[in-house]
């Protein structure tokens, strides 16, 4: 564990840093280049809402307890909240305004409509991006989809319907 | 959040150099417990040194049967390693009970040994608290702790630990593996985990810098047949209550070898030495493993708000008990 | 011919929610956008001593801190009105940072304001802030000894006390009695949005987005405390991401923002943190019934006695009505309930989902329960017996009911007749299985005010109908294009709800299930007057073909007026005319207070529950409701929000718990990691019967709504399946691991 370091100092030994103060920042966001000039410490849900207007991101609690800011870094669906945004560069971030291609929504999109998976919809956009990556990760039987998206609280409970819509495009159907 | 510098290391031996010399630097792998803690001023250092790009990963086999599992591995990558499944069930069995799927792709191993209490005095950033503020007092004592350590408590801390799989690494004797100052050392997990006593702010042995590169599971032809059981208020993406990690083995009708181990209710991953001496050489019953447990609690300081605890820890490890002689998972 | 009501459309707002495209109330971009981060007081009770911004200063990017030493001073403190009445409704008759007063932890005690989030988050917490601290007053167990009847409760439009017959009489000619305390923990509402407000000035007019359940009624709250014209106020709040009532009463956080914006001269976002949640908008109070059955042999009840006690804040007399609709259950000639309050360090609680209901019908329906068990009478049936033909308590003929049917309907669908009613006989494996039911009812209200709607119809034939309410999860968009279409007779595919924005027609906050009964009864109204207008143009245009046709034998249907042979769409005539739209406004003038029936919705819940009695673990297996709510808009979204209401009895049953911290006032449950919502693997897979009942009096098209019902009595069905399955009756919620470990190891 560190000690509390004084607020601005010099650089310390070792490893180039970067920051405290705002720095140059380049992310791949939805397959497109982004350039960012932020400091260190912004969150990768803070510089996706507040500096590039991707907003489907959600703050539910900014502390890893509810899923609402659930994206994909490689391909797999992590928590933009507990990651720094400087951290992605060099990884693929995709956010719920990159899973629809031209306009046509991705099959668990229409199955969450279809299923009315989904009320205020504020957790919405982090159920779907959990639940696509779930079905590339497996875990889908019948049994089994609850406990695999317990990482993303809805407080309207639409869950029976967020299981359903997951079956549906397991399905096929 | 307070300002921060990053860095980002590409070699081991230069992270290393760098965090041991910098007292205000941390390191940064998963995030899950550094950018929660740092957002709440629990964690203040200047800068952080990003790991993730070491190549410290993977689950390898070792010559003797055992396991090597990179310090960086992902926790939902060694849960659905083959190799784990296959010779320390339990070892997948807790990582997939503990957090969220989002979580468990983002934490890795080491990190994982190394994630903070989830009491909430420690993390209010506030409240005395000799964990976070040494001599500052412990608020839990009079406090509200329905989730709170009964095992290896202090009048100094009694902040449980929150980790599922140290649990069952503890259970099966793993090994820690680091790289310090002083080059390599290797810890006993039981030994890796302190207990407060007068030092709650001192949870392990490694010095300042001192990085885990890998865990490694020995060899245990017991543990292919290990259990992980986990008692929480919700089915889901909570903390344990209280939890057992376990593995035994019959020969006649008698315990020949046993490993057990407890979460939730201590305030290390609980090796339950006591119980597995009442066990051994004894009948594979259920008063044998209630005595067992009986006598692994009997030193148990609950507070007024979890002294169900002491019952709980008890009952869960008579289940676990149960489960590894009953349905076939003896081996 | 089909109508569109009912008719279980898709949302028609789900592309925005699952493309993210749907922006709420912090979502909003502004050209110079600062922000904003509220400081919450670290002691219960005391003053404000000192507080040193130094620090704070220094990082870059500091804008403003605010604090009563600097804040301007409110124009007015609006009275305490709950926001269906559709007034101002502040939550608490409290303004923060009006002076060095603390009044409970977590009270507003400073608000910094910086060019980004991080720098306002760091800045407010290098505040350094000097208290003196007076021993808080907390929980039940310290403030029982001061309790105190008050003359009202509720904003002070419920009585603290009523009775009728004599329940001491009723209670001493009982052949069958039951008693019992029930015991609730404080509960949170925890939407997934926090509460949040973005404020932007342009001159003196004010235009505000707010996650409100009103935008009405912040638009109210705001301009009479900052003492701005009404004119000069604006609320846009298109989605809300969910509510559950700490978005029904008016915070300080919306003027707040205002103020902060004005004091920065620049837009201001003022997002709530998850923690600030627990402290800034309100709580369902912890609190304690007790409850007192008296019956016959044959099961029919001669005396229920009700009381409650909890803690208020210092300002304002508040319990949630936990005591109305469990004295209007049943027919039970002897009567009597009481609030009593005492005033603990804790802000004014507030409405939350099942207001009142939840709680009071949760020990109602547990001590039915119990009586039908020392009866020998099935559930059920016990309460078949004391059905009421009108309201027990004002005589008044209930405008519709249903509750038998209920019984019948979710009884047969969940299975419940061949039941045994031995408690603890079923087990599988570690787990004992067990059954149990409850009925639910929660009231019908109106709204205090007129609603209003506007309708629009163009010449191309397409529909917009505006209304100010917000879209919070009820899908109001979708019902009201629904209810739009029936009344033009048009095809709802051609209708558009506008919503959310205070420019549009005056509606009172969507609370306490009224919601889609007064929207729908001023859209109905505004869409009705727009055809009859129509029509009575057509009559009177030599040009139609339906000229001089009666009005009132002319039907409407695929945007066609038709009278007999003759035949005109809306088109060709607003088109004839030059007419590139018509426009209606409509003015629905709810009943009042003294209207002479009881509206009331019912409802019966079914649980089965698997219990470890050795680890004390409970899972709800299965769960099946059914409802009356009148007229259904709209089958598929009705459903699910009965759904999420019974989900929530589960969460409330068995997982919501907060607690104040005895000597600091805390509540020590402040984040989603610690206050347990249900998550997805808690929730069986639930059945939801829908009842429908006419009902000719509550609103033009007889809607009672579906917010509230499906919780309540969701808990009491759990409690008691949990005593089915356990033999073990407990009176408390939550029902946690501590209470139902049993069966002492060897």
């Amino acid at each position: 564990m560190s000690v509390r370091g004084p607020e601005l100092t010099e650089h310390g030994p070792g490893l180039e840093e970067r920051g405290p103060g705002p720095v140059n920042v380049t992310l791949s966001v939805n397959g497109t280049e982004r350039h960012l000039h932020i400091e260190p410490r912004v969150s990768l849900l803070d510089a996706l809402r507040e500096h590039l207007e991707l907003t489907g991101s959600k703050k539910g609690c900014d502390q890893g307890a509810c899923g609402a800011c659930t994206v994909w870094i490689d391909g797999r669906r992590v928590l933009a909240c507990l990651t720094l945004a400087m951290a992605c560069e060099g990884h693929e971030v995709t956010t719920v305004e990159g899973l629809s291609a031209d306009g046509e929504l991705h099959a668990m999109q229409k199955a969450f409509i279809a299923e009315d998976a989904l009320q205020c919809g504020y957790c919405t956009p982090g159920q779907i991006m959990a639940a696509v990556a779930l079905l590339a990760e497996g875990h889908t039987a019948d049994g089994e989809i609850g406990e695999w998206m317990s990482g993303n609280l809805c407080r309207c409970a639409a869950y029976p319907n967020i299981r359903a819509a997951v079956r549906a495009v397991r399905d096929g159907s | 959040m307070r300002p921060i510098t990053y860095s980002r290391a590409d070699d081991t031996a230069g992270a290393v150099t760098t965090v041991s010399a910098d007292p205000t630097s941390d390191y940064l792998a998963g995030g899950t417990t550094e950018i929660d803690l740092l957002r709440r001023n629990v964690l203040t250092p200047r800068r952080l040194v990003d790991i993730t790009g070491l190549p410290l990963t993977g689950v390898e086999e070792a010559p003797d049967g055992g396991l090597r599992i990179g310090a960086l591995a992902r926790m939902s990558e060694v849960a659905a390693s083959p190799l784990v499944r296959e010779r320390f069930p339990a070892v997948a069995e807790a990582l997939e009970a503990g957090a969220s799927p989002q979580l468990r792709h983002m934490a890795t191993m080491g990190g994982n040994l190394l994630q903070r209490v989830r009491c909430t005095y420690y993390r209010d950033a506030v409240s005395p608290c000799n964990k976070r503020d040494p001599g500052s007092g412990c608020s839990a004592l009079e406090g509200f702790s329905r989730g709170h350590a009964v095992l290896g408590t202090s009048a100094h801390c009694i902040a449980a630990h929150p980790s599922d799989v140290a649990v069952a690494l503890a259970a099966l004797d793993a090994r820690v593996h680091t790289l310090g100052r002083s080059g390599e050392q290797v810890y006993g997990i039981d030994d890796f985990f302190l207990t407060p006593a007068h030092t709650p702010h001192r949870e392990h042995p490694l010095e300042h810098g001192e990085l885990i590169t890998a865990i490694e599971l020995p060899s245990a032809p017991v543990a292919r047949r290990s259990v992980y059981l986990k008692v929480r208020d919700r089915a889901s993406y909570e903390f344990a209550l209280a939890s057992a990690a376990g593995a035994l083995s019959l020969v006649d009708g008698t315990i020949a070898d046993v490993r057990l181990a407890l979460g939730g209710v201590a305030t290390k991953p609980w090796r339950a030495h006591r119980a597995e001496g009442v066990l051994l050489g004894a009948p594979a019953t259920r008063d044998a493993f209630a005595e067992a447990a009986r006598v692994e609690l009997a030193d148990a300081h609950p507070t007024r708000d979890n002294a169900f605890k002491v019952d709980l820890a008890q009952r869960v490890a008579v289940r676990v008990l149960e489960t590894l002689t009953a349905n076939g998972r003896t081996s | 011919m089909t109508t569109a009501i009912g008719q279980p459309l898709t949302r028609v707002d789900g592309r925005p929610k699952v493309t993210g495209a749907a922006r709420y109330p912090t979502e909003f971009p502004a050209p110079g956008m600062a922000h904003a981060c509220l400081v919450g007081a670290r002691v219960a009770g005391g003053r404000v001593l000192s507080v040193d911004a130094s620090a704070a200063w220094e990082e870059p990017g500091v804008l403003a801190v605010l604090t009563h030493e600097n804040l301007p001073r409110i124009a007015g403190q609006p009275p305490l009105v709950p926001s269906l009445f559709g007034g101002p409704a502040p939550g608490e008759t409290f303004f923060p940072m009006q002076d060095d007063a603390v009044h409970y932890a977590g009270q507003h005690v400073a608000l910094v304001v910086a060019d980004t989030h991080e720098r306002a988050q760091h800045a407010a917490s290098l505040l350094r802030i000097e208290y003196e601290e007076s021993e808080p007053l907390t929980g039940i167990e310290q403030g029982r000894d001061q309790a105190y009847e008050p003359e009202a409760i509720f904003g002070g439009f419920l009585p603290a006390r009523n009775s009728r017959g004599d329940v001491a009489a009723g209670l001493a000619q009982a052949s069958v009695r039951v008693e019992g305390t029930y015991r609730f923990a404080a509960n949170h509402h925890n939407p997934l949005e926090t509460s949040g407000t973005t404020a932007v000035w342009d001159g003196d007019e004010l235009l505000l987005h707010d996650g409100t359940q009103g935008v009405t009624a912040t638009q109210l709250t705001v301009a009479a405390l900052l003492g701005v014209p009404l004119s000069k106020v604006r609320v846009v709040s298109p989605y809300v991401g969910g509510s559950f009532g700490c978005k029904a009463m008016v915070w300080h956080h919306p003027a707040l923002a205002a103020m902060a914006a004005r004091a920065v001269g620049r837009p201001v976002k003022l997002a709530l943190t998850r923690e600030q949640m627990f402290t800034s908008c309100g709580h369902r109070e912890e609190q304690e019934q007790h409850i007192a059955l008296g019956a016959t042999h044959d099961g029919k009840l001669t005396a229920l006695s009700h009381h409650k006690l909890s803690p208020t804040s210092p300002f304002d007399d508040w319990a949630e009505p936990s005591l109305q609709t469990a004295a209007q259950m049943y027919a039970c000639p002897n009567y009597e309930g009481s609030y009593r309050l005492f005033r603990a360090n804790t802000m004014t609680p507030t409405f939350m989902r099942g207001p009142g209901d939840s709680s009071g019908m949760f020990a109602l329906e547990c001590a039915m329960d119990e009586l039908a068990c020392r009866l020998g009478i099935d559930p059920v049936e016990l309460r078949l017996r004391n059905l009421a033909s009108a309201d027990p308590a004002s005589g008044r003929p209930w405008s519709s009911n249903g509750l038998e049917e209920c019984f019948e309907r979710g009884a047969a669908r969940f299975g419940w007749y061949d039941r045994d009613p031995e408690p603890r006989v079923r087990r599988e494996g570690a787990w004992l299985i067990g059954t149990g039911m409850a009925a639910a009812g929660y009231p019908a209200p109106a709204p205090g005010t007129p609603q209003r709607a506007r309708a629009r119809i163009y010449a191309d034939g397409s529909v917009v109908v505006q209304a100010a309410t917000p879209e919070f999860g009820t899908g109001v968009a979708t019902a009201m294009a629904q209810v739009a279409a029936d009344a033009l007779g048009v095809p709802v595919s051609r209708c558009r709800f506008e919503k959310g924005d205070t420019d549009f027609p005056g509606i009172a906050a969507a609370v306490g299930s009224a919601g889609a009964g007064m929207i729908s009864a001023a859209v109905h109204t505004a869409a009705t007057a727009l055809r009859e207008q129509l029509v009575g143009e057509a009559v009177a245009d030599p040009g139609s073909p339906l000229h001089g046709a009666d009005p009132s034998q002319v039907a409407v249907h695929d945007g066609r007026m038709t009278a007999g042979p003759a035949t005109e769409p809306y088109t060709d005539l607003l088109r004839r005319n030059h007419r590139p739209d018509a426009e209606a406004s409509g003015t629905w003038h709810p009943p009042g207070m003294d209207a002479p029936y009881a509206t009331t919705t019912f409802g019966a819940q079914f649980a089965e529950v698997a219990v470890d009695p050795e680890l004390g673990l409970v899972r709800v297996r299965r769960m099946t409701g059914a409802f009356a709510p009148g007229r259904v808009l709209n089958a598929r979204t009705a459903r699910s929000q009965l759904m999420g209401g019974m989900l929530w009895g589960l969460g409330q049953a068995l997982l919501e718990a907060n607690h104040m911290e005895h000597g600091t006032g805390r509540w020590v449950n402040a984040s989603l990691a610690d206050y347990l919502v249900a998550v997805n693997a808690d929730a069986p897979d639930v059945a939801v019967e829908l009842v429908e009942v006419e009902d000719r009096e509550v609103n033009p098209l007889g809607v009672k709504g579906v917010g509230e019902i499906g919780q309540v009595g969701a808990n009491a069905a759990i409690a008691n399946a949990v005593h089915h399955a356990t033999g073990r009756r407990v009176r408390k919620m939550p029902v946690t691991v501590e209470d139902l470990m049993e069966l002492p190891l060897a």
